[in-house]
């Protein structure tokens, strides 16, 4: 093989291996990040810092749908276990009528909602509670009878209520909203939804 | 709440009438019920003609008529079959246009055209891209209509032979997989598995194939709640306002990424729109 053979031989191989690498995964998450930040206008209340991710938006976004590997998993879990705060007066359960009502609204955070409320954890949206409401949605687990069949204990209602404050603790890259975390309900709305699921007089335990 | 057109049956009117009043009941389990029967009669109703065609009908006029600064008409836009190839445009779209240096998708590239054919600024070509199902008619909604029923019964061929192509591909797939926002939400969180509603709506598994093909070639549909026909660009706006996401730009990146995405899954597929929707 004469010297300039070898050269182009040399050459063809790196155009062969260049070719062959496309962008990494990590490129093109940049890329759609960039790509997001140039695509959209802040509207009423939702404004472009709802395009930057948190800690664990990141990782459940990189899972794709699926559940992260264990480590990773045991990471968001924990991370988001340290954000639940319960009421300083240590009453987990307020008044289910007003949670039936926080429920079923479906209101809130849109920036076609008004910021002034009312703003609803839409719970019927993805699951089943009082058996009343046939008009519940399929994607989270029933929840008829939570109170009556998992017992109305304290350690039951602190689950309940850590749940709704941060659905991310107990279940990595699940898809239920993180309602306390991310403020999208307060504290007497938490208890409210808490009183849906966990008073005995509720609907849902019937 | 809702529009119909006068050039339609009595017998029509009155259903769209009895529709449009189970919408506004409240969704009482009783409410929920006789809507699913008011869309049902609605369909029936109807099956003599989608209210669609008379977006095809202005489309078509739109198209051909000379118009704009430049009193040119639309005939001579490439939508990238050569310039006025209509019929079975849609199907391949979206694809990279080298006069452009970009990937586009319908709307997009005709904006591009109104802008380079009849000399409307850009500002004026995308200042009102959908309609309010009243007074306010969208041309491009209408452009639209008339162009994608040009694919009707045409397989989906969406390429991914440039490189553009093949970037827009990826970046729409994270995209879609993307969460953020109040409420964690991506498009996996409503179209990510078999068999899941919201409420009583169905929502489509848009990470299967067959999930993608039954969604994307039924767009552009006509709204029977909006009496309006809606394009893919709208579908894609409204699902990112119920994400929580601030409000997405017409004609941006990311919504031809995430319709490069969609419209290449569905491939294979004959195109079957404009359709009825609820
Ligand atoms: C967008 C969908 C969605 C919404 C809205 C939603 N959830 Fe969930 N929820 C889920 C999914 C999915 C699960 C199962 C996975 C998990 O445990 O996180 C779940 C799980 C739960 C559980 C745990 C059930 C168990 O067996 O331990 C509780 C309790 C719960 N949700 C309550 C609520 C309440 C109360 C609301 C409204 C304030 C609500 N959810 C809103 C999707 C949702
Ligand atoms: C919070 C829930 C939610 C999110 C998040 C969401 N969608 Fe949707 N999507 C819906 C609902 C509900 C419908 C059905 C609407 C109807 O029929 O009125 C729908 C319909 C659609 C359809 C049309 C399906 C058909 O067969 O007509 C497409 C396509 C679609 N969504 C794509 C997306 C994409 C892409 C994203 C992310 C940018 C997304 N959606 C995010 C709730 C959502």
């Amino acid at each position: 093989m004469t010297a300039r053979r070898i050269l182009f031989a040399a050459l063809f191989a790196a155009i062969l291996v260049g070719c062959a690498t496309s962008p990494s995964d990590d490129r093109i998450s940049v890329d759609a990040s960039t790509m997001l930040k140039s695509s959209f206008k802040a509207r009423g209340q939702a404004g472009l810092d709802r395009l930057d991710q948190d800690d664990t938006q990141r990782l459940c976004s990189e899972a794709a749908g699926k559940t992260p590997p264990r480590e990773v998993a045991e990471r968001i879990e924990k991370q988001n276990l340290a954000t639940i705060q319960y009421p300083a007066d240590g009453k987990l359960v307020g008044d289910w009528k007003n949670g039936e009502k926080i429920a079923q609204e479906g209101r809130g955070k849109q920036y076609s909602d008004d910021p002034a409320g009312p703003v609803g954890g839409n719970c019927y949206a993805c699951h089943q509670l009082a058996p009343q409401e046939v008009a519940y949605g399929t994607i989270g687990p029933s929840l008829y009878r939570f109170g009556k069949l998992r017992g109305y204990g304290i350690e039951m209602q602190r689950y309940a209520y850590g749940k709704i404050f941060n659905s991310e603790a107990f279940a990595a890259c699940s898809t239920m909203p993180r309602f306390g975390h991310n403020g999208i309900l307060s504290e007497q709305q938490i208890k409210d939804v808490t009183a849906l699921l966990m008073d005995p007089a509720s609907p849902v335990n019937q | 709440m809702m529009h119909i057109d006068r050039g339609l049956g009595a017998g029509r009117r009155a259903a769209a009438l009895a529709i449009a009043v189970a919408l506004v009941a409240a969704p009482t389990a009783l409410a929920q019920s006789s809507a699913a029967e008011g869309i049902a009669k609605y369909r029936e109703a109807l099956q003599d003609g989608n209210p669609a065609e008379l977006w095809e009908a202005r489309g078509e006029g739109l198209w051909k008529e000379p118009r704009g600064p430049a009193k040119a008409s639309l005939e001579q836009c490439d939508l990238g079959l050569g310039a006025g190839v209509v019929k079975g445009a849609y199907a391949q779209l979206p694809k990279y246009f080298a006069d452009a240096d970009r990937v586009m998708d319908l709307e997009t590239r005709l904006v591009w055209c109104m802008v380079k054919l009849q000399g409307t600024s850009d500002a004026d070509a995308r200042k009102n891209p959908f309609g309010n199902g009243t007074d306010r008619k969208s041309n491009i909604e209408a452009l639209v209509a008339y162009i994608t029923s040009e694919s009707r019964g045409v397989k989906m061929n969406v390429s991914l032979a440039h490189p553009k192509e093949a970037q827009m591909y990826k970046v729409g797939d994270k995209i879609f997989y993307f969460r953020g926002g109040p409420h964690d939400f991506g498009c996996v969180t409503c179209h990510g598995a078999d068999n899941q509603r919201i409420r009583l709506q169905d929502l489509p598994n848009l990470t299967k194939v067959e999930g993608a093909q039954k969604a994307y070639t039924t767009w552009p549909a006509y709204r029977v709640s909006q009496g309006e026909l809606r394009t893919f660009q709208w579908r894609l706006n409204d699902c990112f306002r119920q994400q929580r996401f601030p409000e997405l730009e017409f004609g941006s990146d990311a919504s031809i990424a995430l319709t490069m995405f969609l419209a290449k899954n569905a491939n294979g597929a004959a195109f079957d729109a404009p359709a009825i929707k609820r």
